[in-house]
């Protein structure tokens, strides 16, 4: 990976989504940066907004205010025609494979439907070629051109979705849980057939999902959120050695070990994900942190960094990182 | 070379999945081979019946004769053949409930389209022109536009299909606003797919059953409602032989001559019957997850 500049920047994201009840701040405020080449794994429980932010991010939401900087240029301000241009190097795999391959086209049409979109091929000799190959390129077997999803196993339909996001050779790939949907071994699968597109095609990736081994083996930073806000990042491998926030620790404290010998410490966390629904100033992890104090509420937190690449929210981060999470 | 045979197959196969499909639901194809004959006889009729001696001239010597040897089905208040006149009814009456019904389900259909996938100021707007229509009787309805419009069998077809729009609209509406919400639209527009492409290519065939089982049976509605418009003065007038003006004049009669108003009515039913046959088997065919 020669050249590692910035190829998506987040600056200050918010969306928020009227609701009867009130203002729902599905994105609150959220920044971080990927290199080219590079994956930035976006983890948090459900509901806590990395799907809005891939949507964002491929302009298919209207953000509320913020910037979203791809190859320097804004997202959000961007028109129709420029959106329609960006879709050529911005792409999304979907969580769903069931749902997000149409059941009434083949398999062979959907690979193919944004080539002809966007006028990348002038026959249908040269459509079927294009699409074979792509079916090649994601492990597909041809015979399946004229299938139906229907007729296909989760795994095979994600490789459709995988095949459909690569047609139009894009620079970045926004993964929203692409895995999470489906069996363990399957998964492994589709997880390493990324992984080789993302070195064969010089990938960026954002890999959205609340699966943290599934992250580990797959980023290069990692960005914690938590209602709307991120809370942590630092580089993967920095951040599973040493965990910062408090909720950060509590969501490593739970991956399982695969061992007997070894006992799980785990950080329990007590009560329910607060209400992203008018939220109040401070930290909003602070009503389920086993070390909150006053300092916490109040007043909203920035990202502190600690060096290393580590930015943490938490007002406490630096004394709290001493006792570790085997405390 | 591989990629050109593959696409000429795929297109093949895709129709011949549909046709294979249908062939194995015996229902559809007796609904078939019913429409088939109909408008076999509907098409070669002047080869069975003249029109002009048995359609039209009328015989008060054979008037409200029962079905015989001769005139199978009997014959009318004015001594024409029945069965001649339900044969040659059928070139009337097929084409224009067929012809209202389409245009029906385009503009119904793409108005509820629209007003589904577009935004919360186009689906009032379209669903609330709809409401009005839709709280005036149809009939009365059509009667209104023909007789603002004059009285033709153009016009006549128009307001049919006029007062068919709302229905449709109201159907399709509802079908795309299931559908729009499913990930696969979210990736089409991820893909940079226009709203007209992700109307027609990904919303509407997958709204598909409902339009045609509404489309089946508002032909039937449709035979109905030009038999009320003629029987009033306001569509195809008097000798032409028409379905429901035949059922609708041989009522007066049917204490002594049952055959006049149950025949046509018997013609009107087959037809109905045929087509909803077939539309539930279309429906069941065109469906890729029902495959084999």
């Amino acid at each position: 990976m020669a050249d590692k500049d910035v190829i998506l920047e987040v600056r200050d994201l918010k969306k928020y989504f009227k609701s009867p009840t009130g203002t729902l701040h599905a994105v609150d405020g959220v920044n971080f940066s990927i290199r080219r080449g590079e994956t930035l794994g976006l983890v948090g429980e459900s509901g806590c907004g990395k799907s809005t932010i891939g949507r964002l991010i491929l302009g298919l939401h209207q953000a509320t205010s913020g910037e979203i900087l791809f190859n320097g240029q804004d997202i959000c301000k961007m028109n129709k025609q420029q959106l329609h241009d960006l879709r050529k190097d911005l792409q999304i795999i979907f969580q769903d494979p069931f749902s997000s391959l149409n059941p009434r086209m083949s398999i062979g049409e959907i690979i193919g439907e944004p080539l002809r979109i966007h006028g990348k091929v002038h026959s249908r000799t040269e459509l079927d070629k294009e699409v074979s190959r792509l079916m090649d390129v994601v492990g597909l077997s041809a015979r399946l051109f004229n299938a139906y999803p229907h007729e296909l196993d989760g795994g095979r339909r994600q490789r459709v979705g995988i095949a459909r996001a690569l047609s139009l050779k894009p620079q970045f790939i926004v993964c929203d849980e692409p895995v999470s949907s489906l069996d363990v071994s399957i998964q492994a699968q589709v997880l390493n057939l990324l992984k080789d597109l993302q070195a064969e095609f010089h990938l960026t990736y954002l890999f959205i999902t609340h699966d943290l081994s599934v992250v580990k083996f797959f980023s290069d930073k990692i960005a914690v959120m938590y209602l709307g806000q991120l809370v942590e990042t630092a580089d993967s491998a920095e951040l599973f050695r040493q965990p910062m926030h408090p909720y950060s620790q509590a969501l490593l404290s739970a991956i399982p070990i695969p061992s007997s010998r070894q006992k799980m410490q785990r950080v329990k966390l007590i009560g329910e994900l607060q209400s992203p629904i008018d939220p109040e100033p401070g930290c909003r992890f602070a009503k389920r942190c086993l070390y909150a104090q006053e300092g916490c509420t109040g007043r909203d937190l920035a990202l502190r960094g600690f060096g290393n690449g580590h930015f943490c929210a938490c007002c406490r981060a630096g004394a709290l990182h001493e006792p570790s999470i085997s405390e | 070379m591989t990629g050109k045979v593959k696409n000429k197959n795929k297109k093949k196969s895709q129709a011949a999945a549909v046709w294979r499909r249908l062939k194995k639901n015996k229902m559809a194809v007796l609904g078939l081979i019913i429409l088939a004959i109909i408008i076999f006889f509907a098409v070669f009729a002047d080869v069975f019946f003249d029109y002009e001696t048995l359609v039209i001239q009328q015989n008060a010597s054979l008037k409200l004769q029962p079905p015989s040897a001769e005139h199978w089905l009997g014959t009318d208040e004015v001594g024409r053949d029945i069965l001649a006149r339900i044969v040659h009814g059928a070139r009337i009456s097929l084409p224009v409930a067929f012809a209202t019904i389409a245009i029906a389900t385009v503009v119904g259909g793409l108005l509820g389209a629209i007003a589904g996938y577009g935004s919360r100021r186009v689906d009032d707007v379209i669903m609330r022109v709809m409401d009005i229509f839709l709280a005036i009787p149809s009939i009365l309805l059509s009667i209104a536009l023909v007789s603002a419009m004059g009285t033709s069998v153009t016009n006549m077809m128009l307001a049919i299909s006029i007062s068919n729009i709302p229905p449709f609209a109201r159907i399709v509406r509802s079908a795309v606003l299931t559908i729009k919400n499913e990930e696969y639209i979210e990736a089409a527009r991820a893909i940079g797919a226009s709203d007209k492409r992700i109307i027609l290519k990904h919303i509407l065939p997958n709204c598909m059953a409902p339009i045609i089982v509404q489309a089946t049976l508002s032909i039937a509605g449709s035979i109905l409602a030009i038999a009320s418009l003629s029987f009033i003065g306001l569509g195809i007038s008097p000798p032409t032989p028409e379905w429901g003006s035949m059922v609708s004049t041989g009522r007066q009669y049917f204490r002594a001559a049952w055959w006049v108003c149950a025949f046509p009515g018997l013609a009107i039913m087959l037809t109905i019957l045929s087509l909803n046959l077939l539309g539930d088997g279309l429906r069941d065919a065109l469906d890729p997850k029902l495959k084999n």
